[in-house]
């Protein structure tokens, strides 16, 4: 499966999940803030990912509910810090942090949940299974 | 309050179906306001009915050991209002079980002709998160509805 496929896949997904048009699920688009999900639409995504790439998505692997815990190692003054930056490394290795290294703030995380870190998670899910 | 919205099951089977009926009777409480002088279930309470016979397939599925809350309605349509003296049928089927929760599909009928159709995402919620919303750690299959389960039990036996 190519990654336009997985895309397509990813994207018909959203469609019928969140109510949303097409032409409005584009790689970069976030899903809380241009897609209006919600925390009950993540399960659901959750759910319909793992039925349409026949998955199975652990709980809080691909969406962990809380990434922190209020550790202030991880986290200090509404930032986080280069100890959370590796965190996020380790439980999200399928996310894209360039942009938000520049930028750490706590508000920022919830923009790291874009169309396309589905994509490279489903990506690597497959490529496991297909390793397996 | 009694919170029941199915009278019987008619038919139960363990992770795939379960089929339940429901008696209208025009003394229901919600005729006398919805609407005066014009008597229709309001669809809220039909999808209600749909969900609770329905919720009771997702609960089994995990030997009712997982708190099953009715997470979002993902699809609903409603054709036409369901009126007194009508018996409504729902039945539900089991499309997919997973950690996070199940989906079911669900369909109601006045007879044979299909009155409303929709699809329910019910999730689990961890035992510590329940009892910080209700005090409880088994809310959901609790009183009434543990009776219901004697229904469905006693439907998948005959």
């Amino acid at each position: 499966m190519t990654q336009d496929d997985i895309f397509q896949k990813v994207a018909g997904t959203l469609v019928e999940a969140l109510n949303v048009d097409e032409d409005q699920v584009t790689p970069s688009s976030t899903l809380q803030g241009d897609l209006g999900a919600e925390s009950i639409d993540f399960l659901d995504i959750v759910f319909r990912l793992e039925r349409e790439f026949g998955i199975k998505i652990p709980r809080n692997e691909l969406f962990p509910e809380s990434i922190f815990q209020g550790d202030p190692e991880f986290v200090k003054d509404g930032r986080v810090t280069s100890k959370g930056l590796n965190e996020l490394r380790v439980k999200m290795p399928f996310a894209d942090l360039s942009t938000f290294e520049q930028n750490p703030t706590l508000e920022g995380i919830s923009d790291l949940f874009t169309v396309n870190l589905i994509v490279s998670y489903i990506e690597s899910k497959l490529r496991a299974q297909a390793a397996a | 309050m009694r919170w029941i919205w199915i009278d019987r099951f008619t038919s139960f089977e363990p992770g795939k179906s379960a089929t339940a009926v429901k008696n209208l009777s025009l003394a229901e409480d919600h005729f006398a306001d919805h609407f005066p002088g014009y008597p229709v279930m309001p669809a809220p309470l039909i999808l209600e009915g749909l969900a609770q016979t329905g919720g009771i397939l997702v609960g089994d599925a995990n030997g009712f050991t997982k708190n099953v809350i009715l997470a979002k309605v993902p699809r609903a349509h409603f054709r036409r209002d369901a009126r007194p003296g009508e018996t409504l049928t729902y039945t539900t089927t089991l499309q997919q079980m997973g950690d996070v929760g199940g989906l079911v599909a669900g369909t109601v009928h006045a007879g044979d002709e299909l009155i409303a159709e929709a699809e329910i995402f019910f999730a689990h919620v961890p035992p510590e998160q329940f009892k910080e919303l209700t005090g409880t750690d088994n809310f959901v299959f609790s009183g009434n509805l543990k009776n219901l389960l004697g229904l469905a039990r006693a439907a998948s036996k005959g």
